[in-house]
């Protein structure tokens, strides 16, 4: 599977809406429209750690890394160099 | 209170020859225990939970506490043929506390060295203890409050809430409006010193600093115009989660500094994390202040920084010891959720 599809299936996965309800593109700021809850970030920070095998450094837990599947993607390729 | 001498919050239960004398798949003539109820009974007045790890079939086992009448007292029992330090890091997680607030209790020398041996954290004692566990001052909190009498109940409630959850058909914020949840915020009063104090005793994942305040402290903070304690409870039509939160603000001339923000473990799945801090953020806007925030880093507070740094709080300095001051610019707000009815001063 491709990594964006990977990263947007585990997005999916914890909407709070349905999912046919939201509709975002690779570069949609996810937080900002509302369609994850708080709980949310930290899922996806204990994803991103597992899932590829990196740490999140406290300095990296910047909302700018993780808003969107494109952000995600470049974080974790600059992780994983 | 030090790391080391943390309060124990659960005990976990051996069965044979631990809880009850003999051993339950040889004879149904098992025996409890001399006194060994009163110690379950006067345990859990205090607040502190149970559970059990056993290896036994399930359904004998149960049927078996029901005719002792205790069935009642264990949360999130393990009985089966895994290793007991499985069902002890189950019981952990279901409950959500820290390794090092769990005492575990046993006959066999081995099985306490197959649990330690896997969390080394756990502390362990021999069943033939038993009748000195309520005497431990770990086992002895240092208030006794509503939240504590009423805990085993409030995670009876979470059991079945859960339950609903997993048989929930549709999405999970409709699941959350379905809860009817009532977030209520007010200035701290006298009564709600003792259970303040508790709060910042037991609270270790979202709690900004980790430190403890006691009852004089806190009822100083609360007279202080310089300072704003602010308490929080949720309820759903399930009933009240209890006294959930807590945050002190110091007022300062030009800004609001966050001294301490804390909510109780037991709510993160309810998604209400953001709620205080949304609310003080749009309170320090009203007044015309800028928000400065405390935090320190410990072992168990990742989800909190996660919170802090997710809702735009800028760091402007730290140490080497994982203190860092924050400041918000309160340009965004997180807005309070649609599924959770404020009520706010």
């Amino acid at each position: 599977m491709e990594l964006n599809e990977k990263i947007r299936k585990f997005i999916e996965s914890n909407l709070v809406v349905f999912e046919d309800e939201a509709e975002f593109s690779d570069s949609d700021n996810i937080f900002e429209m509302g369609f994850v809850n708080s709980l949310f970030a930290m899922k996806l920070v204990n994803y991103i750690e597992q899932e590829f095998g990196i740490t999140v450094d406290n300095d990296d837990l910047e909302i700018s890394n993780f808003s969107s599947v494109d952000r995600i993607i470049s974080y974790i390729e600059k992780k994983k160099k | 209170m030090s790391e080391e001498i943390k309060e124990i919050k659960c005990v976990i239960w051996d069965l044979d020859c631990t809880v009850w004398d003999g051993t339950l798949a040889e004879s149904d003539e098992v025996k409890l225990k001399p006194g060994i109820a009163e110690v379950i009974r006067i345990l859990d007045s205090r607040g502190i939970l149970h559970s059990i790890s056993s290896k036994n079939d399930f359904d004998e086992a149960i049927q078996k506490l029901k005719e002792f009448g205790l069935d009642d007292y264990f949360l999130y029992p393990e009985i089966n043929w895994n290793a007991k330090s499985v069902g002890v890091d189950n019981i952990r997680k279901n409950i959500n506390i820290g390794m090092d607030a769990i005492m575990f209790v046993d006959d066999q020398p081995f099985e306490r060295e197959e649990v330690k041996t896997a969390h080394p954290e756990i502390t362990c004692i021999d069943a033939l203890d038993y009748l000195a566990i309520p005497d431990l001052p770990r086992c002895n909190p240092r208030f006794i409050t509503q939240d504590s009498k009423r805990r085993r109940s409030m995670y009876q409630d979470d059991i079945k809430r859960k339950q609903e959850e997993d048989t929930f058909q549709g999405t999970p914020e409709a699941f959350l409006s379905s809860l009817s949840m009532k977030f209520v915020i007010h200035e701290a009063k006298e009564e709600d010193l003792k259970r303040a104090e508790e709060l910042t005793v037991r609270t270790n994942q979202l709690n900004a600093t980790g430190r403890t305040y006691d009852y004089d402290e806190l009822n100083h903070f609360r007279l202080s115009d310089k300072h704003k304690l602010l308490v929080c409870e949720l309820t759903d039509k399930y009933g009240s989660y209890g006294k959930i939160g807590l945050a002190l603000i110091e007022i300062k001339e030009d800004h609001w500094h966050l001294r301490l923000l804390l909510m109780s473990c037991r709510v993160m799945s309810r998604s209400v994390g953001s709620v205080l801090m949304s609310y003080i953020m749009f309170e320090a806007r009203k007044a015309g202040k800028k928000l400065l925030a405390d935090f320190k880093i410990t072992k168990k507070n990742r989800q909190m920084l996660i919170s802090y740094k997710f809702a735009n709080f800028k760091e402007i300095s730290s140490d080497e010891d994982g203190n860092i001051l924050f400041e918000h610019d309160l340009a965004y707000i997180q807005p309070f959720p649609p599924y959770i009815d404020m009520v706010i001063p």
